[in-house]
């Protein structure tokens, strides 16, 4: 894989894209992600309304790999359901496992069908999947949480 | 010294990367190994392998010869009295595992302090954190100056402290560059009595180790890291403290008599070496300290010095460079830890991966030094004898690169 696909102007964008790069007031859950051996480290929060992420933004530091794909996520998930999240995180995470390839399919993922290579390039996969296995696990708990009070 | 024929030795440093020769910068991670090396252990392995200590064969003679022998190039590499002193391990790793298992867990208890520093790699920490909770001691830091990489001086103070019980510390920081004179800070430890443990996993293949001179009581350094083969390193312990301790793995070759409830413990070193022992690893690891010593202690010191020097100096002409530890070519031993403003360390290393250039990223093993100086991540380039100018310059080039290629104007 060359470099320019892989640092492509769509990723060095979202890596310094701020929109989503900041703290929310009070948010329903916050949950801490890190990869040990590189030094990725981001804290996801979200708000919600509902059943609804009527907020999703990070702080934290990681390649431009990891940060891009975080921003590219928090623009794709706002303002979407928890059941509707967490079917897009798992197409995001088959895609990078290279287990989903549908091209159709993949265009609801938006910006982050751009890291689909990534998954030529095995050490840079746990950069990709970062943010989105960070808000699997929060969703996992929201989840939990909307069982527990039926 | 010849820079090529040595090069010669090193056939993997030809490996051909973005057009030109691979430029191998991660040797405190572990170096390449040169024919010499990989030849001995071929030969070993062609001609003399077996079962060392066990048997009356030809081949288990063979095995025990090599492996015994290795020992007293080992014994005369650090000075040591006795080959009694000497124990095999895998790595530096295991070696202080082995202390803090062996020794610490069996002679300290609450009251009593281990200190370390805030400089120390994962292993040289871990281990007594764990030493500390099981016993009930107290781990505490030296730390150190955020600009010169040095001791604190109020700090170096705590070791005169008669409850610290266990001082450790790596001669050579691996992520600062840092070398702490270690002779002065064990006589003070010993003052009181406390045993001081030594890392010497970046400082033994870049200098001589006496460890008579230096007097500390354990000694530990990896092979890998001076061009012998992976998963062979060496403990080095006071015959007296060795022979009080308990052995560190239990089975076979480590026994003197075995019954159904009772067992009685080989002498020194056996005692600590438990099971088939890694002979091709021993074989490799003399050979690797012939070769060392062959290219001489000052010609690898001159040759890494230069690298420094240069390295730094160009560090400096490139923007938005961020030094970790002194810039003072003087105060470096062998590698430069850096990052580049608003690059993560693993884009750097990846962009530079590219041009065939090998860094390392990351925390290097030494998390709690990264947030003591408050830096997420860093790039680290480490040099070994084989490096030449031509690659730093190279690298340098490179490394100016960086940032065009995120999307930064300057």
């Amino acid at each position: 894989m060359e470099l320019q696909q892989l640092y492509t102007d769509l990723i060095l964008e979202y890596n310094r894209d701020r929109t989503n790069k900041r703290k929310i007031e009070n948010p329903t859950l916050s949950e801490h992600g890190h990869n040990a051996s590189c030094g990725d480290d981001i804290t996801l929060e979200v708000k919600m309304d509902g059943d609804v992420i009527a907020d999703i933004a990070y702080t934290g530091s990681g390649c431009a790999i990891s940060q891009a794909s975080t921003a590219m996520m928090a623009e794709l998930l706002k303002g979407r359901t928890v059941d509707e999240a967490l079917r897009l995180v798992h197409l995001f995470l088959d895609m990078i496992r290279g287990k989903a390839t549908d091209e159709a399919q993949l265009e609801e993922l938006e910006a982050a069908v751009s890291l689909k290579d990534i998954s030529q390039l095995p050490v840079r996969v746990k950069c990709a999947v970062l943010g989105w296995h960070t808000l699997e696990i929060m969703l996992d708990k929201l989840e939990a949480m909307k069982a527990e009070k039926k | 010294m010849n820079l090529e024929a040595i090069r010669n030795d090193f056939p993997i440093l030809k490996t051909q990367c973005a057009g030109r020769d691979i430029v191998y910068f991660d040797n405190a991670a572990t170096t390449q190994k040169p024919l010499p090396v990989l030849e001995a252990v071929f030969d070993y392995s062609t001609h003399r392998n077996g079962n060392p200590h066990r048997g009356a064969h030809p081949f288990a003679i063979a095995a025990s010869e090599a492996y015994d022998g290795s020992k007293e190039t080992v014994r005369r590499f650090l000075h040591a009295k006795s080959t009694r002193e000497i124990i095999y391990t895998r790595n530096t790793t295991e070696s202080l595992n082995l202390v803090a298992r062996s020794w610490a867990e069996t002679h300290l208890g609450p009251g009593d302090k281990i200190l370390i520093t805030i400089a120390e790699h994962h292993s040289d920490l871990v281990t007594w954190q764990r030493a500390a909770r099981k016993t009930g001691a107290v781990l505490d830091y030296i730390y150190v100056d955020r600009e010169t990489g040095r001791f604190l001086p109020e700090d170096l103070a705590k070791i005169d402290d008669p409850a610290v019980k266990l001082l450790a510390f790596a001669e050579v920081s691996n992520v600062l560059g840092v070398r702490f004179d270690p002779k002065p800070l064990i006589a003070r430890a010993h003052a009181h009595g406390a045993v001081v443990v030594l890392d010497g996993a970046q400082s033994a293949p870049h200098r001589p180790v006496d460890v008579q001179d230096l007097d500390c009581d354990f000694f530990a350094f990896s092979g890998h890291k001076m061009c012998a083969l992976g998963g062979i390193g060496v403990l080095y312990g006071k015959e007296a403290l060795l022979e009080d301790m308990e052995p560190f793995l239990l089975g076979g070759d480590m026994i003197d008599t075995v019954g159904e409830q009772e067992t009685s413990f080989a002498e020194l070193p056996a005692k600590f070496e438990a099971g088939t022992q890694y002979v091709e690893g021993a074989v490799s690891l003399e050979a690797a300290i012939r070769y060392v010593e062959a290219v001489g202690w000052d010609a690898i010191r001159s040759q890494e010095e230069k690298l420094v020097r240069r390295t730094l100096e160009g560090l400096r002409q490139i923007p938005h460079i961020r030094l970790i530890g002194p810039s003072d070519p003087a105060e470096k031993e062998g590698l430069v830890a850096f990052n580049v403003d608003d690059v993560h360390p693993h884009d750097v290393a990846q962009i530079l991966s590219a041009e065939g250039i090998c860094i390392r990223t990351g925390h290097h093993c030494a998390e709690p030094l990264h947030r003591y100086l408050g830096v997420g991540a860093s790039c680290r380039a480490s040099f070994y004898f084989y490096n030449t100018e031509e690659e730093v310059d190279y690298f340098l080039e490179k490394l100016k690169g960086v940032r065009p290629m995120m999307g930064y104007d300057d």
